[in-house]
């Protein structure tokens, strides 16, 4: 048979395009082979902060057991990280918020106790509890991070307004401060609903879930403390729409807010485009059992069950997370502003024992509450969705918190059944 | 292909050839097709009968649970009732709007290669990206924003546009941004539709007194790019139930999506497929609503008659 040119080209473009298919399909080139060392992957999400990439890349390299490879992953971390333990091409090692759950109780992380053997009491409680499910713990807490509220002092001054110690001095100050060209208080471009969370429950004495598993805003006062967020949002003292959301303290430099509800990370940013004119708060108190609250997150390094070298996994976080304490304080004083995960390293921590830095952490300390690890997923959609309506509809909250307390039952039944 | 009693008979080398030569061509992406879009719908299908929390390969069957538990949550059913409204809105504006710009650049007597173009570009643009300079720059809630700077201008409040619920100023944000995205892609459908109408139409109207304007279009162009219309109107409907890109963008942030013009692709990929990862009760609502999608969809192609020729329509 004689090969016509047409067919010549024909059949080159087939093969082509089937090759580069099987290419695309065959190729692994993420991990494996490179000598006889182990290869392991990290996850990390995207730190705002500059540098904080290099230094994690840094302490992987000098890991001399694994070969460690450092992903950087920008966008929604949370969801990647979901979706990459249901396959065996996710991470061996990742940090987590959580883990979840059901992370935990689908067997999708590893049991880390015995990393943390002999140290656990040198952990901040707030970080390790909910790190903790049936007496295990689920990932090594890496640092501490903490949300407080900015104010200008100066701003302040000006309106004759004292830094606000109760929810109603917040919703009155924040209202005198309000004039054309700045608004009072920034608690994030939905108006606060995704950012506070559970913080004014705590202001006013209450909880999201309670020690012994019920859900923990079953109370009139939860409707009132709600209402007067809804108060301000009324008053349009909110600034809204900000191009900048909450956790970056670019609205309260630009003078678009005379006080903003932010994260301790921005702690350095704030001292520097503000000098001395800025103070710290936590979130005031509301009612007569309230307290003031101070939410605390800790990101933690945990190992998936599905990766190949889970023993190798297990060793590198321990090496890093709980044998290098230097590396540990590095990555949470030198780049963003973190409260270490060790209570030994916190205390000896220079640039946290004056100014701002000090009072945050003895806020932390004092008033600070982690969210319920039985706090699921589904729980907390409810409520923030009930929060919202709250802020910026006007609904009824008692009504509003009837409903997300019926999700919030619902779950916590869920979880109990099989455990 | 082959008919009853030639099945014994021998197929011939050029068949053969053109056997070989069709699978060639349509195997890549078919098995594509397969792989990727009829695997995990049908995956999709057996999770919804399975509590399925954080995993893809559940073996605790429950039924419909999924589904009874999917259409009682209120937020899946007022994200299906919204996006219902929403189509009803936003279906006629796309489709006024293009058949009119298409109208409007057809009669043009010169650039008009210019103007479709510039009216086509929004198309290539990525959702994404429009959505964020919409967000960013044009529509931020503070004093510099674009919006609120022509406000300024005439004395007007600032205007925090995707955070008001009261009166809902997002709705200008979101619609305006898929208008301005969709709509060039549509005209380009509709001149081609015009284009196919046989200008002896046109001729003999004239010579049977049709005014030029309204009545030549109400009874000879609208009736002539009924097959046209069937088709935008059915990729606008499907688009409109798909909605998520403009909608995530605009609307999200890191702590999650506002309980307001939630789509339900939005609602199932928060509280289900993200991190919630409650895999059977996610994919219990996608199969609903690839049911409605189906349905409404097969609903209008019989009420339209898709697919029959034009004359007989």
């Amino acid at each position: 048979m004689a090969i016509s040119r047409r067919r010549l080209l024909t059949g080159g473009g087939a093969l082509a395009l089937t090759g580069g298919l099987a290419a695309a399909c065959g190729s692994d080139t993420g991990r494996g082979g490179g000598g006889s060392k182990a290869a392991l992957s990290q996850w990390y999400h995207q730190y705002g902060e500059a540098g904080t990439e290099q230094a994690v890349r840094r302490y992987a390299g000098a890991y001399k057991d694994a070969d460690v490879r450092i992903q950087w992953r920008p966008g929604a971390y949370d969801q990647q990280v979901a979706a990459a333990l249901l396959t065996d091409s996710g991470p061996d090692v990742f940090e987590a918020d959580g883990p979840t759950l059901d992370q935990i109780r689908g067997g999708q992380v590893v049991d880390l106790t015995d990393l943390v053997e002999g140290v656990r009491a040198d952990f901040h409680p707030a970080a390790l509890t909910p790190k903790t499910y049936d007496g295990r713990v689920w990932a090594v807490p890496q640092v501490v991070d903490t949300q407080l509220l900015y104010y200008r002092k100066s701003l302040l001054d000006k309106a004759g307004v004292k830094p606000p110690r109760t929810l109603d001095e917040l919703v009155d100050a924040a209202k005198r401060l309000t004039d054309s060209r700045t608004k009072g208080l920034f608690l994030g471009n939905d108006g606060g609903a995704g950012v506070l969370g559970g913080t004014p429950l705590y202001a006013a004495g209450l909880s999201l879930v309670t020690d012994d598993g019920k859900a923990g805003f079953d109370d009139p006062a939860a409707a009132r403390a709600l209402g007067k967020i809804h108060r301000m949002y009324a008053d349009k003292s909110l600034l809204l729409g900000a191009p900048a959301d909450w956790s970056d303290p670019s609205a309260l430099v630009q003078g678009l807010t005379a006080m903003q509800w932010s994260g301790l990370w921005a702690l350095p940013q704030v001292r520097k485009a503000l000098g001395d004119d800025f103070g710290v708060l936590p979130f005031p108190a509301d009612g007569p059992s309230g307290k003031p609250a101070v939410p605390v997150g800790a990101y933690g390094s945990a190992v998936s069950t599905r990766g190949r070298r889970r023993d190798a996994a297990k060793a590198y976080v321990k090496w890093l997370w709980v044998d290098r304490t230097d590396y540990q304080e590095d990555f949470a004083l030198s780049y963003g502003f973190h409260i270490p995960a060790r209570l030994s390293l916190a205390a000896k921590a220079g640039r946290l024992k004056e100014g701002a830095a000090a009072e945050v952490v003895r806020f932390t300390a004092d008033h600070g509450y982690a969210q319920p690890l039985l706090w699921t997923v589904a729980s907390r959609t409810a409520y923030q969705d009930a929060l919202s309506r709250i802020i910026k509809d006007g609904a009824d909250p008692e009504r509003e918190l009837r409903g997300a307390l019926r999700t919030t039952e619902d779950e916590l039944r869920r979880v109990r059944k099989k455990s | 292909m082959a008919t009853p009693g030639s099945t014994r008979r021998r197929s011939t080398p050029r068949e053969r050839n053109q056997t070989f030569w069709f699978w060639i061509f349509v195997g890549p992406f078919a098995l594509g097709l397969a792989l990727f879009t009829y695997v995990p719908l049908a995956w999709s299908v057996w999770l919804s009968f399975f509590d399925a929390h954080n995993t893809v390969s559940p073996t605790d069957f429950v039924g419909l649970d999924n589904y009874t538990a999917v259409l009682g949550e209120p937020a899946f059913r007022s994200a299906l009732v919204t996006f219902t409204v929403f189509t009803a809105f936003i279906v006629p504006a796309t489709y006024a709007l293009s058949l009119g710009l298409a109208l409007a650049v057809g009669r043009l007597r010169f650039a008009r290669a210019f103007f479709r173009s510039v009216f086509f570009l929004p198309t290539a643009c990525s959702y994404v990206v429009a959505a964020l300079v919409w967000k960013l720059s044009i529509f931020n809630g503070v004093r510099f924003g674009l919006a609120n700077t022509v406000l300024g201008w005439f004395g007007a409040d600032q205007v925090a546009w995707l955070s008001t619920t009261d009166p809902p100023w997002y709705w200008l944000v979101l619609v305006t941004v898929r208008l301005w995205l969709q709509t060039g892609f549509y005209m380009v459908l509709f001149l081609a539709g015009l284009q196919r109408i046989p200008p002896q139409l046109y001729e003999a109207a004239a010579v049977d007194g049709a005014r030029p304007g309204w009545q030549t279009f109400r009874h000879i162009t609208f009736p002539a790019l009924r097959a046209t219309s069937v088709a935008v109107v059915l990729l606008l409907v499907i688009n409109a139930f798909q909605a998520f890109d403009e909608f995530y963008n605009l609307l999200s942030d890191a702590r999650g999506y506002p309980p307001y013009a939630r789509p339900p692709l939005v609602y199932l990929y928060y509280t289900a497929l993200g991190q919630g990862q409650n895999l059977g009760l996610g994919s219990a609502g996608a199969v609903v609503l690839a049911l409605i999608i189906a349905v409404v969809t097969v609903a209008q192609a019989r009420w339209f008659g898709l697919g029959r020729r034009e004359a007989e329509g």
